[in-house]
């Protein structure tokens, strides 16, 4: 409900083309939804170190045998090098946003899949739900690193950061489905719906206008938590040594880390910044979640 | 209904199962890699001989392990195998069996796994009661943000941390392994301790990490269970807050904190087995890490199914289970 009523005053304030008074209400929001706050914060923060990295670095040195090897850190490496010569400022400027991207489109992909199927089988109801929810079941049971780990093993060269990308997004439609569908059932007994569906609405109009922008904030919630699935994912991936073995994305840094036994030969500078830079990454997405889940469903208020 | 519950769950269970087995036989005959090829040429390259008579070689393994057959038989076959338990010999240890190598690591995983998830369950479950029990001390609500931090990073992250903080810096406990190398697994109190010795770390990044996820659903299912009538009229009519806490709240919180443990079963497993790579502790984890090092095709194949199978019965478990915590739903003596 109160939903509704957010969206009612957004409109009315665009009307008015106030947008520094948008603004404050947006800041005012934040300031009261400390989970949204700190998780954008935290994703704000990894996005300026690599804008500003970007422009400081050379991106070319993330390659292997580019500068010394196991160098400390120094003015010129600030984040040292590793092993095989890649400086790791470069490193981590590089294979910050390459893993970031991964989770987002695979994250996308499953969001998009998962709502339409979800949409579909709570709306339709019928034999078409019955099988799906049994697919959705039974996916959700066995976990997706198993399977992906089945298929990064018959792929000879190991898996491009492309394909690691789409085989994740293969698998990351189960949950987003499982939990549009149950909202979907819900919001299928509402009176607007209802009678939308009464006058004669085509179920196309009615999911597309109706259930839709009700569902909204949840389904930015639900990607915000996808995308953060699929990181997981391809960071397990590439820990078990299935991962793009010529692509300097965090979680490869972290192989090479543990292959190399990096912390107990006490090269710290190798193994903390990524460490930093993807616990920085989790929190942020899952505070963001929490705080859009807030924004979704106010009663949860104060949960955290 | 309870019938109708139990076939059902049972349904469920073998559909897991045989569609673990399935996607286990098809999907890496998608693909065309031909395992037997790629370890023999490793072999080749590392001893530098046996280049002749290599494709006779390949033609006799393929017969050995039923590669050459139509895929039709191969599936047939492959399915009697799993339901034997039968995984086929390890590539890389040759005449080892898959099932006695998983057999081995297995006491481990299930050691680490079943101690911890009992333990962050249970403290979890218990601090976020007290968290949402308006007359628990206020401490408690200062650990919330800490741990729920923490529950967002994955468990082998903070191992890492560990590591380095309590092995490396401090030396208080060791640095990997699940023994002491030069000792030998027997029955007796030093090597009991050894073998916990090596485990508390690897136990710690798990337990802290999950322990805040476990908090946070109980304590806002305990928000709700107070706010409803029946909490109101059991405080108002006089019972003790011990009362209403254990047979009022937590009873009911216990149905729902059952369930969600059933949903995260998968992602605890899959945590665990990072974990174990990263602390090179001898369980499932380091055991599958080794395969895909090896390229042991079956091993991981194997693991992958065994692990599914694991996953599919304790689910099936604690679907059984839940109709004893939930009077609602009765089995019916059949």
């Amino acid at each position: 409900m109160s939903v509704a009523v957010q969206e009612g005053t957004a409109v009315k304030q665009r009307r008015r083309g106030a947008f520094a008074e948008r603004a404050t209400t947006i800041a005012r929001y934040l300031g009261r939804n400390r989970s949204l706050l700190v998780g954008l914060a935290f994703l704000l923060i990894l996005f300026l170190f690599v804008v500003i990295g970007r422009m400081i670095v050379d991106t070319s040195e993330a390659n292997p045998l580019s500068v010394g090897s196991l160098d400390p850190p120094s003015r010129d490496l600030p984040f040292g090098s590793d092993k095989q010569g890649r400086n790791l400022f470069a490193v981590l400027v590089v294979g910050t946003p390459l893993t970031f991207r991964l989770g987002l489109i695979a994250g996308a992909i499953g969001l998009t899949v998962g709502a339409v199927v979800g949409f579909i089988a709570g709306y339709y109801g019928g034999i078409v739900d019955d099988i799906l929810k049994v697919i959705v079941d039974v996916g959700l049971t066995i976990p997706g690193l198993l399977i992906l780990i089945i298929i990064a093993m018959n792929t000879q060269a190991g898996l491009t950061v492309n394909q690691m990308t789409f085989s994740i997004a293969v698998l990351a439609w189960l949950y987003p489905a499982r939990i549009v569908r149950s909202q979907v059932l819900t919001l299928k007994q509402r009176g607007y719906v209802q009678i939308a569906r009464l006058s004669g609405m085509s179920g196309r109009k009615v999911i597309v206008r109706e259930l839709l922008p009700n569902l909204f904030p949840y389904l930015v919630a639900a990607l915000v938590a996808s995308v953060s699935a699929a990181v997981l994912a391809a960071i397990g991936l590439e820990m078990l040594g299935l991962g793009p073995f010529e692509a300097p994305t965090l979680g490869m840094t972290l192989y090479w880390v543990n292959y190399n036994a990096a912390i107990i030969n006490g090269w710290w500078w190798w193994w903390a910044p990524p460490i930093f830079i993807i616990a920085i990454l989790f929190t942020g997405l899952f505070l963001t979640a929490v705080g859009l889940d807030e924004l979704a469903n106010p009663r949860l208020r104060n949960r955290v | 209904m309870p019938l109708s519950y139990l076939a059902k769950r049972l349904g469920m269970f073998l559909l897991v199962v045989w569609l673990a087995g399935t996607v286990n036989f098809f999907l890496p005959r998608l693909g065309n890699g031909d395992p037997v090829r790629q370890k023999l040429l490793q072999q080749a390259a590392l001893g530098g001989n046996v280049q002749s008579g290599m494709d006779d070689m390949i033609a006799e393994y393929d017969r050995k392990f039923g590669l050459d057959q139509p895929l039709w038989d191969q599936y047939v076959n492959y399915v009697g195998d799993m339901l034997r338990f039968d995984f086929n010999y390890s590539i890389a240890n040759y005449p080892a069996q898959v099932i006695d190598i998983i057999g081995d690591a297995l006491p481990w995983t299930l050691g680490l796994l079943l101690t911890t998830t009992i333990i962050s369950w249970l403290l979890g479950g218990l601090l976020g009661a007290f968290m949402g029990w308006p007359r628990a001390p206020k401490f408690l609500q200062f650990l919330m943000p800490p741990l729920l931090s923490l529950n967002a990073i994955p468990f082998f992250l903070l191992g890492l941390v560990l590591i380095y903080v309590f092995a490396f810096v401090l030396r208080w406990f060791p640095l990997s392994g699940g023994f002491t190398i030069g000792t030998f697994p027997e029955y007796s109190w030093s090597f009991a301790w050894n073998v916990v010795h090596h485990s508390i770390l690897p136990a710690m990044a798990i337990i802290l990490v999950s322990i805040g996820g476990w908090a946070l659903t109980m304590r806002s299912m305990m928000v709700t269970t107070n706010g409803e009538d029946y909490v109101t009229y059991a405080d108002a009519k006089g019972l003790k807050d011990r009362t209403i806490f254990v047979h009022y709240s937590i009873r009911n919180v216990l149905l729902p904190q059952t369930t969600a443990l059933a949903l995260v079963l998968g992602q605890l497993i899959t945590g665990t087995v990072l974990v174990e790579v990263i602390f090179s502790y001898p369980g499932i984890g380091t055991t599958l890490y080794n395969g895909i090092r090896g390229s042991d095709f079956y091993l991981v194949q194997g693991i992958v199914f065994f692990l599914i199978l694991s996953i599919a019965l304790a689910t099936l478990i604690l679907d059984l289970i839940y109709p004893l915590l939930d009077p609602r739903i009765t089995y019916q003596k059949a």
